[in-house]
């Protein structure tokens, strides 16, 4: 009797021994987590929960022990910058609105994420809202600020919900509103909902959203730290940057520096998604390498295929080739590689994916949300359009490339904000890298990557075609011909190229070419 | 609500502790299903409701059942982690309402995880 409960006792035992820990498994053994630290712990709509993980104690440490100043000077000292994209100094700016004058003065957290593939502020808010709302308050004890505005994106609906409900948890505590934790700090927080304007989450257009105007970039004269939202001092800064805040507050500058690299400090979230086995949200230490990113953690490229580029900032960043892999990931490199930071989205392509395709894809999303305040911007990026459609159609010329750099420099140079000056970068950066892929698509008429509908042709192979039928079966648009025991026949003057044959023809009798 | 002081701060952090704590005598399995919006859109709420059913008809006082953010591994969602007293928390993916039946019978009664849809065991590097 004893005997056998000893040995289910081992057998279970040994069931969990070969369970794997978490941190042999790169997905999570690889990840350093400070911005999420709470992911996947705290319940988001409870404030206990944060409260007993260290929650508000980081504001409280900065009502009591620390002077105003002090929290500017620690920030400085910790060295971060900002996660939404510029990487713009976070200590430079805050003390600068703290010296500024004016009354009141203000503190925006911008969760207006609009990169296509990127949604890592999202992530933060739904798992850990108070982190946010915690580096909102210290920001506004820092810089003497009482008024907050959480400016976030009508398309986030449950972040949006989660947001507002531990906003009014907060005041309910009382760590939001008068005199915070029996101090003489007064502060509270408003959320304003974006109607989804890409252009939005700029600084200057933001603002103007805000104030009721159209969201619509302005020339920045002034320092928006001296003259911001309704031309007051503010500072807007990034989900990613606030949640980094109380950490940074509670366990001293030096310990945030001494991660990182020389000039990025700390860690960067990134959402990884593409051709990739592991799709996720990831928070690494900044100078991980990109091979690290997307071969150990992100597990590779699914279905033995190749990797050919990744692509990081959104739409204002550009495609890194394979040579460039083991670039370690900090502001200065990405830019270097003729890329960027961004806010963190990472967009894996493997060997089918055109890189002419991307940049257009990349153009045609500015091109929509291009405000037409400026003409570079708002024609530049039609004309560049036309040009790319005109390629992947197979209709390009050979003066098509230096067209588009020449155009690409012009908007660079003649656009007001950062939609415009870095939205040639797709075609910038995949005209370094991949120019041999234009080059065919213009001089051969051939897309390397078989995927410009109007230069592939799809077509049976007769030798490995084993007469199925599967490809007529499935062919929407009644295009193939067949019937038992006979080989198919792609009609080509019927066929959409729609790929759907080359999908289903499990014998390989199906050429893309 | 009154205002809280910093002595407040401590003292709700002890009692959240606390009453989120398993133990020996009672909790003893904390559930955790990951819903952000990705989680959601992969089925989470389904997995949450199967679980909620299940414990309709179990004794509930010895299970902890609550929901987090988005656990981080998209690919595999919807993801739920397992803690029960003495044991480190175990990460499960791609769970269905019937996996969480499944893993409410054999891991949260019986100690028996599904080695088949664990990703793995342990904490996240937190610093």
């Amino acid at each position: 009797m004893g005997d056998s409960t000893m040995s289910k006792e081992t057998k279970k035992k040994e069931k969990t021994q070969t369970i794997p820990d978490l941190n042999s498994v790169p997905f999570f053994g690889r990840q350093i987590l400070i911005a999420l630290r709470n992911r996947g712990r705290i319940n988001p709509e409870s404030i206990d929960e944060y409260i007993a993980h260290d929650g508000y104690q980081a504001l409280a440490k900065g009502l009591t022990k620390l002077k105003p100043t002090d929290i500017v000077e620690q920030i400085k000292q910790s060295s971060l910058r900002g996660r939404g994209g510029g990487g713009f100094d976070t200590g430079r700016k805050w003390a600068s609105a703290a010296k500024a004058t004016g009354e009141p003065k203000y503190v925006i957290c911008n969760a207006d994420e609009g990169d296509p593939g990127a949604y890592m502020d999202r992530s933060i808010i739904e798992a850990d809202p108070h982190s946010v709302i915690e580096g909102m308050a210290l920001c506004g004890r820092a810089i003497g600020s009482t008024v907050g505005y959480v400016y976030i994106r009508a398309e986030y609906p449950l972040a949006r919900k989660i947001l507002g409900h531990a906003l009014e948890q907060a005041r309910a505590y009382g760590l939001l509103g008068e005199n915070i934790l029996d101090s003489d700090f007064s502060f509270d927080i408003f959320i304003k909902q974006g109607a989804g304007a890409f252009v939005c989450g700029e600084s200057s257009a933001l603002r103007a959203s805000i104030e009721g105007n159209v969201g619509e970039p302005t020339p920045k004269y002034d320092h928006a730290t001296e003259k911001g939202l309704w031309k007051k001092p503010t500072v807007l800064n990034n989900v990613e940057s606030f949640a980094n805040v109380p950490p940074i507050i509670l366990k001293g500058a030096q310990w945030f520096s001494a991660m990182g690299t020389e000039h990025s400090k700390g860690t960067k979230v990134f959402s990884l998604v593409g051709k990739i086995v592991n799709t996720g949200l990831i928070e690494v230490l900044m100078g991980t390498t990109l091979r690290d990113i997307i071969f150990e953690i992100g597990g590779g490229i699914p279905d033995g295929k190749a990797f050919k580029a990744v692509q990081t900032g959104g739409p204002s960043g550009g495609c890194i080739p394979e040579s460039l892999l083991d670039m370690s990931v900090d502001f200065e490199e990405l830019s270097k590689a003729g890329s960027m930071m961004g806010s963190g989205g990472m967009i894996v392509m493997d060997e089918d994916t055109c890189m002419v395709n991307v940049a257009k894809y990349f153009i045609e999303f500015c091109n929509s949300e291009s405000c037409g305040k400026c003409i570079s911007c708002r024609d530049g990026s039609e004309a560049m359009l036309e040009i790319l459609t005109r390629i992947s159609e197979g209709k390009g010329k050979e003066e098509d490339i230096t067209l588009l750099e020449e155009l690409s420099n012009a908007i660079k140079e003649a656009s007001l904000c950062g939609l415009g000056t870095s939205l040639p970068n797709p075609v910038l950066s995949t005209l370094r890298y991949f120019k041999e892929e234009y080059q065919e698509h213009i001089v051969h008429k051939r897309c390397p990557a078989g995927v410009c509908k109007a230069l592939i042709t799809f077509t049976v192979l007769e030798k490995n075609c084993t007469k199925c039928g599967v490809c007529f079966k499935n062919c929407p648009y009644e295009a193939i011909t067949w019937k038992k025991k006979e080989i198919a026949v792609i009609n080509q003057n019927q066929c959409k190229k729609c790929g759907i044959c080359y999908e289903v023809c499990k014998f390989k009798a199906i050429e893309r070419k | 609500m009154a205002a809280l002081s910093i002595k407040d701060l401590t003292a709700i952090a002890k009692k959240t502790k606390e009453s989120m704590q398993i133990s020996a005598q009672g909790p003893h399995t904390k559930i955790t299903v990951h819903m952000g919006t990705c989680g959601i859109a992969a089925g989470a709420q389904k997995v949450m409701d199967s679980f909620k059913e299940v414990l309709e008809i179990v004794d509930k006082k010895d299970v902890i059942l609550t929901y987090s953010g988005c656990a981080g591994l998209c690919s595999n969602e919807p993801m739920v982690t397992i803690e029960r007293y003495g044991e480190k928390p175990i990460k499960y993916i791609n769970i269905t309402p019937k996996i969480a039946r499944e893993i409410m019978k054999q891991h949260v009664q019986k100690g028996n995880p599904l080695k088949e849809y664990i990703i793995a065991k342990g904490y996240e590097n937190i610093v």
